[in-house]
């Protein structure tokens, strides 16, 4: 029961990447990345939680409260801003590919071409 | 475990699966926006409001709303190939 | 039958995937009962060390500041890769279709009027949303929040603008050059914060401007400035995405006029 979170996050990852591997739409398949990210998130957040902490922030709390670990929370933190916009890059190429091929079907691009 | 954790990441993990089943991208776009504020309610019990903070905004507004607009214009220029190919014919 | 192959070597990786993941799974510590050290030493010591109160804001701006460095130049360089890749492919399309092209003004260009209630609604929201960014913004050393939050709340500011359908004020707030350079300067600040903690205390990015009081806006020294510069880049880099995205569609209603 314990370890249903990092079940969770290995679920994340593998449907995430089963939706990239099946993805018949470059749009599609960004989101599915995105899915897959996420489940660095859960892993993160649950090897960081502690029954019963707080959250690592001390404005109105005593310093010594048992609080969850503040390092983990940083990096998912800028890790999702950060996310977004190589999304949206993500999404300019497929536009960018969609205008050039005629296709965003990935099994419809024969080569890479010039 | 409490039983507020165990039902909301069940509930990530199914709403992330819903997502990836979705083939059509402009409902995967609302999916996505969903997933997203699932995600945040996890954050905000796992103890990470800072964490929370960010995803709420990013999933809510800033990830469905990209998608969205570049679904529109990859519409759009489906329909303006296909008004070429049938000047081209006529 | 290349579909097939795919399919297999997935299932492949997905079985390696789950006997690597398990093995590594013996190591981590059940959930629930965090054990590392260093959560637990910076929960004790970063309040007094450097006068804040939000650990997180000061993992990710001081502690850390480093790698949220280079997290901040990943952020610059995709926001700089997803503009260029679509100004570049608007110009080609204005090429294409010269003979067609309308000016702003042009009736097909506007969108449909939106109702009052919609207009009154939106635009009297517009001032809340940038106080209530720039305060997420400024109060990150303290409460949850800080420079990546708060600047995506920021750039949604101009998002009401347009939804009250003014376009043309939409046009002169989302492109002015002002959006560029405050995105440049966001990300150079904190290169210039980095260099000054390199000249002043010995160490690139060392703390080194007064910590002031525990609690008040400007304490955590340069934590504070960072988280500045970083919700000025993220709100001027999400300002320069949202509206290159738009423009792509402002485009469609250019042409389309139906």
């Amino acid at each position: 029961m314990s370890f249903f979170p990092y079940a969770v996050a290995a679920w994340l990852f593998v449907i995430g990447l089963y939706g990239i591997v099946t993805s018949r739409n470059f749009v599609h398949l960004v989101i599915c990345l995105a899915v897959l990210q996420s489940s660095t998130y859960v892993l993160l957040l649950s090897i960081g939680y502690r029954v019963g902490g707080t959250a690592p922030v001390f404005a109105g709390v005593r310093v010594g409260t048992p609080a969850v670990d503040p390092v983990v929370q940083a990096l998912m933190l800028t890790d999702i801003v950060v996310e977004a916009t190589v999304v949206a890059l993500l999404l300019a190429l497929a536009l960018q590919l969609h205008k050039r091929a005629n296709t965003l079907d990935p099994d419809k691009l024969k080569a890479l071409e010039g | 475990m409490l039983f507020l954790q165990f039902t909301i990441l069940s509930f990530v993990a199914v709403t992330a699966t819903a997502v990836v089943l979705t083939r059509d991208p402009a409902k995967q776009a609302i999916g996505i926006s969903f997933y997203g504020l699932v995600m945040a309610l996890m954050f905000f019990i796992f103890q990470a409001p800072d964490v929370a903070l960010s995803q709420i905004v990013i999933g809510a507004v800033a990830l469905p709303l990209m998608i969205l607009l570049a679904l529109t214009k990859i519409r759009r220029h489906e329909e303006e190939q296909r008004e070429r190919k049938e000047k081209k014919a006529a | 039958m290349k579909r097939r192959g795919r399919m297999i070597f997935f299932l492949l990786s997905a079985a390696v995937f789950a006997g690597v993941y398990l093995w590594g799974l013996k190591g981590l510590p059940a959930v629930g009962h965090y054990r590392g050290p260093y959560g637990d030493v910076l929960n004790q010591v970063a309040t007094y060390e450097r006068h804040v109160t939000d650990i997180v804001t000061a993992v990710n701006f001081d502690y850390r500041g480093f790698d949220t460095l280079g997290e901040e130049f990943i952020l610059f360089m995709s926001v700089v890769g997803g503009t260029v890749l679509l100004r570049r492919q608007r110009e080609e399309e204005k090429s294409e279709h010269k003979d067609q092209a309308l000016s702003d003004e042009s009736p097909e260009r506007q969108a449909p009027e939106p109702s009052d209630a919609t207009r009154v609604l939106t635009l009297g929201l517009v001032g809340p949303l940038v106080v209530f960014g720039l305060y997420i913004v400024a109060h990150g050393q303290l409460t949850p929040g800080g420079g990546f939050q708060g600047g995506v709340i920021l750039a949604t500011a101009p998002l009401l603008v347009y939804l009250a359908g003014d376009l043309k004020k939409f046009k002169q707030i989302t492109s002015h050059t002002l959006v560029e350079v405050a995105e440049a300067a966001g990300a150079g600040a904190y290169l210039a914060i980095g260099f000054a903690g390199l000249i002043l205390g010995g160490a690139y990015l060392r703390n080194v401007a007064a910590l002031g009081k525990t609690g008040m806006i400007n304490s955590g020294g340069t934590i504070a400035l960072i988280n500045l510069a970083t919700g000025l880049e993220v709100a001027a880099g999400f300002v320069l995405l949202l509206y290159a995205f738009l423009e792509q569609t402002l485009e469609i209603r250019l042409r389309g006029g139906k």
